[in-house]
Formats: C-alpha cells, structure tokens, sequence
C-alpha cells in the first residue's frame, strides 16, 4: 500500500540525512520525498511518499518518531487528505499547429505556459501524481524534452493539522 | 565562570559527575588534553586502540549503569572508534563518544585526518551532534548525555571541531542541570488499560512463560522481576543480554533461550500458552524460524522502544514503558485481584516442564582427558563464588560461560550480544575492574578473540587492573569450526589458528602474569592460584578439547522444537514424546 507520511522536524543539518539513510539502511522503498522549513524558522515539514505492507508501515512511522530530530509525525494515508506535486516540463512546440494543441492541452489540464522559445513551451502544472502521468501521456513521449517534479506534498483535509 | 573550549569540555564532564574518560589524545584533541592535564578530577585512562577506549567504557557503564565516556581525535582516532559504538549501540549502552574534528573552516576540504564523523557513525549511533559553535558546547553535551541515558539507552557522539576548543577565547560558562529536548520524550509509564489487559492474560494462563532480556538490566528492574516472578510462580527464561536479572540458581529459573539456550527454556517457550515478554526484543538468535516462533502463544511484550514492539513477532498487548514501572504496575494490579493462577494447570506445566529439565541438556563428558571448556567455567563459578563479574569475547567459550556460570546478580555477565564483537572481552573487563576496584573481574576468551585487543594488557599493567583472563585455547575459531563441522561437512576453511602466540610468554611480556594449564585436575588449582593474586592481572592459558561443540543448539531457520541436543545427554523419559 501507498502511504503519505508527514512530519515535523528540527531544521538542523543533518536531519535529511538521518530520514534519507533510515530508509536505505532498513531497506524501505521511497517513493518521493519532499522537505522545507515552514512558518516557524526552527522546523521543517517533510512529506515521504513510501509504499510497504502494514506491518512495514507501522516499523517505517515508529523508527522515523525514535529519531531524534523528529518532533511529530502523521501518516495521512489514514484519513481524507489532498496531496498536489509541482511539475515543469519542457516540450518541443516547432510549428503553429504543435502549439495550438499543447496550448488546449495545458488550459484542459490547468497547466501554465511559463516560458517560450521558437521551438519550445515549458508548461507548470500541479496536481496529484496521476494526474500529472495523465498529461505525461497525453502529450506524448516524443514531445517531451525534460520533465523535472517535485514529489508529492500533502495536508490532511478538514481542520486536522500537523503542528506543535 | 570564563572558561575556553577545551575547558568548557573538561569542567561540563566534571560536573555531570564523570569520573573516568577513556581515550586517546591527536591533534584535533590536543587543547581538551591539555585542558585534561591541569585538573585532577576527571581521570583519563589511556588506552592502546581506540576500540579498546570504546569497549572499555561500554564494560564501565555495563558494570555501573552510568555513562561511558570517550575521547578520542578526528579522523583514524574516530574512525577506530566505530566498532566499539556500534557495539554499544546494538546492545543499548549508554556511551558518551567525543570526537576531535578539523578547525570549522576547513571541515569539507579534506583537511589532514578529516572524516565526517556524524555521517560515519550515524547509522550505529542514538544520535550524533557536530558543535560548530563555542557557545553551544555546554548544552550539546548536557543534551548527549540525557539522550544516552534516558529512554532506551545507546551511543552518543559528540564531533568537536579543534578551533572550538581554543584555549585562547573564553566565553561564560555555567553548567547547565537540565535539559528540554521538545522532540525527544520517552514513554516511561505503562498504560494503565494494557496493564490491565495484560493481567487479565496472565491470569487466565495455563502454560505461562516469562521471557526477560537486557531492558531489566537496563532498567534496574531486577528486586521488580523477581516479585512478579516468585509471586505468579511462573517459569522464567532470559536472553543471553538478560542474565543475571533474575538469579540463576532459583529454581524457576529455566536457562537460557534461543539458539544455545536450554532444551527445557526453548521446549516450554514452543509449547507455552502466554509468553510475557519484558525488556527483549525477540532477536533472530532467540525466535528461531518466525513463523514457528511460540505457535500456542499469546503474547504480551514491555518495551520502553516502541519501535521494539512488533518488529519482528506480532503481539497482542504492546506495553510502552519502563520496565521498572510496567512490573511494578503489573504487580499491584494482580495483588488487587481475586483471581489467581490456574494452581492445577501450573502443577502440571511445571511437571512437563521438569520432564525437558531431566534430559540434562548441558551435559558433557567429564571423563575427558583433555581440559573440557564447559568444566572450566564451572570451577570458575566455584573458585569466585559465583560472585565475580565476567566479561566475554565472543565464540564457543562466550556461549559455555553463559550457559556454566550461574550469574545470581544483574550487571555481572559482560558480553557483546548484538554485533558479537569479538576484541570487547579484555578492554571491557578493564573499564569493570576500574568501577569495581575491590571486585573480582574475570575475563573468558578464546585465542582468536583476545587477539583483537591484546594490545589492551599494556593498559591494564599502566593502571594495575588485576582481572583474570580465562583463555579457553582450542586453537580454533571454534564457533566458525563448529558451523563448518555441521553444515560444510567438516571443510575447516581458514578456521584454524597456526602460528599462535605462547601467551604465557606475552602476559609475562607485558608484566604480567601468565599461567598454562593443560590437565583436567590443573585447573581448579590454577583458577586458585591466580584468583589468589589479588594485585596482578593473570593469563591463565587452557589449552582444552579442540573438537567440543556448543550444545543444544537450534540450527538457523529452525524451531525452539527441533533443538539438537548433545551425544551425552539422556534419553527422553518414559512419557515424553521424542524430538522432531
Ligand atoms: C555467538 C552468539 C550467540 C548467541 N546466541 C544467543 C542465544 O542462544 N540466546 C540468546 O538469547 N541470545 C543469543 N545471542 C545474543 C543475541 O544476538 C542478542 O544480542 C540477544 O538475544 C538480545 O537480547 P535481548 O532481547 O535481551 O535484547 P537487548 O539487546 O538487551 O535489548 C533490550 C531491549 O529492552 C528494551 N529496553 C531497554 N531499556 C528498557 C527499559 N528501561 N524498559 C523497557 N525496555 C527497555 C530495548 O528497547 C530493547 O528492545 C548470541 C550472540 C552471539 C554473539
Ligand atoms: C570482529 C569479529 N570478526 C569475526 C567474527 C566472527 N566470529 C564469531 S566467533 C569467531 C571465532 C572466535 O574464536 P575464539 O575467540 O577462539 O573463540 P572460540 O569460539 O574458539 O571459543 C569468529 C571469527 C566476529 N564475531 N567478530
Ligand atoms: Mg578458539
């Protein structure tokens, strides 16, 4: 199963690394993982996408609560949540009628053309992992000259939150 | 109080009430030595190796409970370090580890004898800290120590850049008593509704067994374990780290579990109803194959490490807490019932259970005309009383000394568990002879692993520590012979030891004692002899069976049901069903 975790961590050097080398040592799968501080200079949010049975899950939240470094965890997988990732991507747009289409193609998926050249769009897209593989697919391997995303984010939905 | 660095370093240590730091000076260091040179309260015991400052300290806070605390300089002084944290992280010991490291500036650069310290212990440490600044040295070593202690205990390092510790700038210095860590708060108190749950289970039991480990002896539990035990009545085994927290002369006592434990504590944990797990954590060692590991049982598990829960046994009532305050708690709640045990149904489980005792599974020929190990360690156990602290290297003779000495009394048995160090046994007992002075320390090795730290005898004759060194010389790696013996058809690949040292001739070396001994009726005489020299450290060189395995034994991937017990050991008896 997928699961989205997320924490709050002192904002020290070396708490990445203490999160990053937990996960290799214990042969854990990370799907994507994202961290920032947040309003509070002191701490920073992380979200870990990772994938694991259960019993995997449970041994992945309580080894990253021993760490030291982690002041508070939650797995929001465990109830309603909204996860968005940020993705740039750049596509070939040689001619008036490529650019026509991958025009439509960002306004349907809510994208942005953020950048131009004559034979080039980068387009900012946000959204869930899915629908970011959707517009992936629909424009097209061939078109496609670099793709950078962010991982995933997430918040859980309604007035639960993640804080001290 | 102004004070530099390096002070700071030395004054903080004597206020957090250290009494001895174990280590070896460098560049990186050499302000904190100096600062350790114009003070007389804080003792530096200088070692060999720095695994040697590691594992002596760890045999310090095995013996006391207090802290370890090391020193050594950056880079091959760190890196040299390692196993000895790893080795004191893998069985929860408290250590505080401070390492020398370049000037700030120069940190990333390659500097002269720079390693990344943090980086490289911190996958076998509780948790590590880089201080980059004066003014944060005061409290990041407060916070080390209460992080080392508290909670479920391990390795601390602390990497100390020299420019840090410059004696020339000064900067206030007050030592600070408390600390607050917002995202470290150990649960110490067990929920009152498991307890209940957990009673509930005891009470309801009819083949109950108690399975301690290390976390009683971590936690001072002892005067708690035995209460609980003696008032259910219940049989009680302990892990190899758990001996000696419940008295191994007491007749609910079964031995040992796991893979060399006894035949009755693994037969009764096969066919126990409700296992009460306190303070261990189920080691692959101890469960056997998992998925054969107490089919019939339901289990309660106490463990101040959540993370130790449910790893690798699924439980039925986790308890987070201190074990100390989990038995206590345990205790009164089954004082405040009417219920009370199954007396019938226990009468009966302690019959089968005395069945499984009577094949007298430690048996060994004592006809031999070579020097048995096993006979060593129990005119050892008379020869001290069953009173000395022993610490071990790791090998046949670590598993003989658990299984033969008959430790009556926590923070006795010394020994490395988790990593299996082999070189810990000798420094260890140092660090134990220096928090005892007035104790009887033995050390019981082979001739592969003191060959590890051998060096350490040069300390131990600067310091005039007088332990024993009970060397169980088979001239083998006898562990490693014994595993090819039985699963590579006897191919004793690179397991035999030529060219050995005559010991007796490296002790005397050394300035100490050495003693040879090579005949069955030598050895008590011997043990006497050296145990008589109250003032020297003696080597006491046994030259034993070269072909005597370690029984019973649970092969890897086996069940606590299908041990292999020694030739000599009795039949089954009337009534009991025969082995798998
Ligand atoms: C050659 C060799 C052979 C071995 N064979 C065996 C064998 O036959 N049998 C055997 O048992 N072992 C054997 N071992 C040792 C084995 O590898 C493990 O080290 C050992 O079984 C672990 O013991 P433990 O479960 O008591 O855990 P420990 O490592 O002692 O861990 C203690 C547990 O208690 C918890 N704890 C700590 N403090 C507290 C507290 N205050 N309150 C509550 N909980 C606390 C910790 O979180 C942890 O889960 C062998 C080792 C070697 C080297
Ligand atoms: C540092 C280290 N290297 C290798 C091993 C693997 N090992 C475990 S026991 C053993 C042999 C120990 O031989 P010895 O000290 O003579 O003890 P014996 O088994 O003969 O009693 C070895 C090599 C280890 N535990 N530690
Ligand atoms: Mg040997």
């Amino acid at each position: 199963m997928r699961h989205i975790i997320s924490l709050l961590m002192e904002n020290e050097a070396g708490a990445l690394s203490r999160v990053a080398g937990l996960f290799s040592a214990r042969g854990y799968n990370i799907e994507s993982l994202t961290v920032a501080p947040t309003e509070d200079p002191s701490l920073s949010r992380m979200t870990i996408v990772t994938t694991g049975s259960e019993e995997i899950i449970e041994q992945i939240t309580k080894q990253l609560n021993k760490l030291i470094d982690v002041v508070k965890l939650v797995d929001l997988t465990e109830g309603a949540h909204i996860e968005r990732e940020l993705m740039l991507i750049k596509l070939r747009a040689p001619d008036a009628e490529r650019r026509a289409e991958l025009k439509r193609l960002a306004d349907i998926f809510r994208g942005r053309i953020i950048d131009v050249t004559d034979s080039t769009y980068t387009i900012e897209l946000t959204g869930d992992g899915d629908k970011l593989d959707a517009f992936i697919g629909a424009v097209g391997e061939g078109t496609i000259i670099e793709t950078v995303r962010t991982g995933a984010s997430g918040i859980a939905r309604g007035t639960r939150s993640l804080h001290l | 109080m102004e004070l530099s660095g390096a002070e700071i370093v030395v004054q903080f240590l004597k206020d957090e009430g250290v009494k001895y730091v174990f280590g070896y000076p460098g560049g990186a260091v050499l302000h904190i030595y100096d600062a350790l040179f114009q003070q007389d309260d804080v003792r530096h015991i200088l070692v060999r190796h720095e695994q040697g400052a590691t594992h002596a300290a760890d045999g310090y806070a095995r013996a006391t409970g207090k802290p370890g605390v090391v020193l050594v300089t950056s880079g091959p002084g760190a890196t040299n370090a390692v196993t000895g944290i790893a080795t004191a992280y893998m069985d929860s010991i408290p250590l505080v580890v401070l390492t020398g490291q370049v000037p700030t500036p120069f940190i990333g650069s390659d500097a002269f004898q720079e390693v990344d310290a943090v980086g490289i212990t911190r996958p076998c440490v509780k948790h590590n800290f880089l201080v980059k600044r004066r003014e944060d040295l005061a409290l990041t070593l407060k916070k080390a120590f209460y992080i080392a202690t508290s909670g479920r205990p391990g390795p601390v390092v602390v990497d100390i850049p020299k420019d840090v510790t410059d004696p020339n700038v000064r900067i206030p210095y007050e030592y600070p008593r408390e600390v607050k860590i917002r995202s470290y708060n150990p649960v110490v108190k067990g929920h009152p509704g498991q307890i209940k749950k957990a009673v509930d289970l005891i009470l309801g039991a009819r083949r109950p067994m108690i399975y301690t480990g290390g976390g009683v002896i971590l936690s001072e539990a002892s005067a708690e374990l035995i209460e609980f035990t003696r008032l259910l009545g219940f049989p009680i085994t302990q892990t190899l780290m758990g001996l000696g927290a419940y008295p191994a002369t007491d007749r609910q006592f079964v031995g040992m579990l796991g893979m060399h434990g006894t035949y009755e504590a693994n037969m009764a944990m096969h066919e126990c109803d409700v296992l009460i797990a306190i303070g261990a954590r189920f080691d692959d060692r101890v469960t056997g194959k998992v998925a054969e590991f107490c089919p019939h049982a339901r289990i309660v598990h106490v463990d101040i490490d959540p993370a130790s829960i449910a790893k690798n046994v699924k439980v039925d009532v986790p308890i987070v807490g201190d074990v100390k305050n989990v038995l206590a708690d345990m205790t009164k709640e089954l004082r405040a019932r009417k219920q009370k045990p199954d007396a019938e149904a226990l009468r009966q489980w302690w019959a089968r259970i005395d069945e499984w005792r009577g094949r007298n599974c430690l048996q060994y020929d004592r006809n031999s005309e070579l020097i048995k190990p096993q006979f060593v360690i129990e005119k050892l156990y008379e020869v001290t009383g069953g009173d000395a602290y022993i610490t071990s290297d790791v090998g046949q003779h670590q598993m003989w000394t658990a299984q033969f000495y008959k430790f009556d009394k926590p923070r006795r048995w010394i020994n490395s568990g988790g990593l299996g160090t082999m070189g810990f046994g000798m420094p260890a007992a140092l660090g134990v002879q220096l928090a005892h002075p007035d104790a009887t320390v033995a050390c019981v090795t082979g001739e592969a692993s003191i060959q590890m730290c051998i060096q350490e005898l040069s300390t131990a004759m600067q310091y005039m520590l007088p332990i024993k060194i009970v060397n169980l010389n088979n001239r083998y790696m006898g562990m490693v012979r014994q595993w090819q013996e039985f699963f590579y058809e006897s191919r004793y690949s690179h397991s035999y030891l030529e060219a050995l040292p005559d010991f007796v001739k490296l002790a005397e070396s050394y300035g100490h004692v050495g003693l040879r001994i090579e005949k069955p009726e030598d050895v008590e005489g011997a043990l006497r002899e050296a145990f008589g020299m109250k003032d020297r450290l003696v080597f006491l060189d046994f030259i034993t069976d070269q072909t005597e395995n370690v029984y019973p034994m649970i092969a890897q991937g086996k069940g606590h049901h299908e041990m292999e017990l020694a030739p000599y050991c009795k039949a089954p008896q009337s009534g009991e069903r025969e082995l798998a």
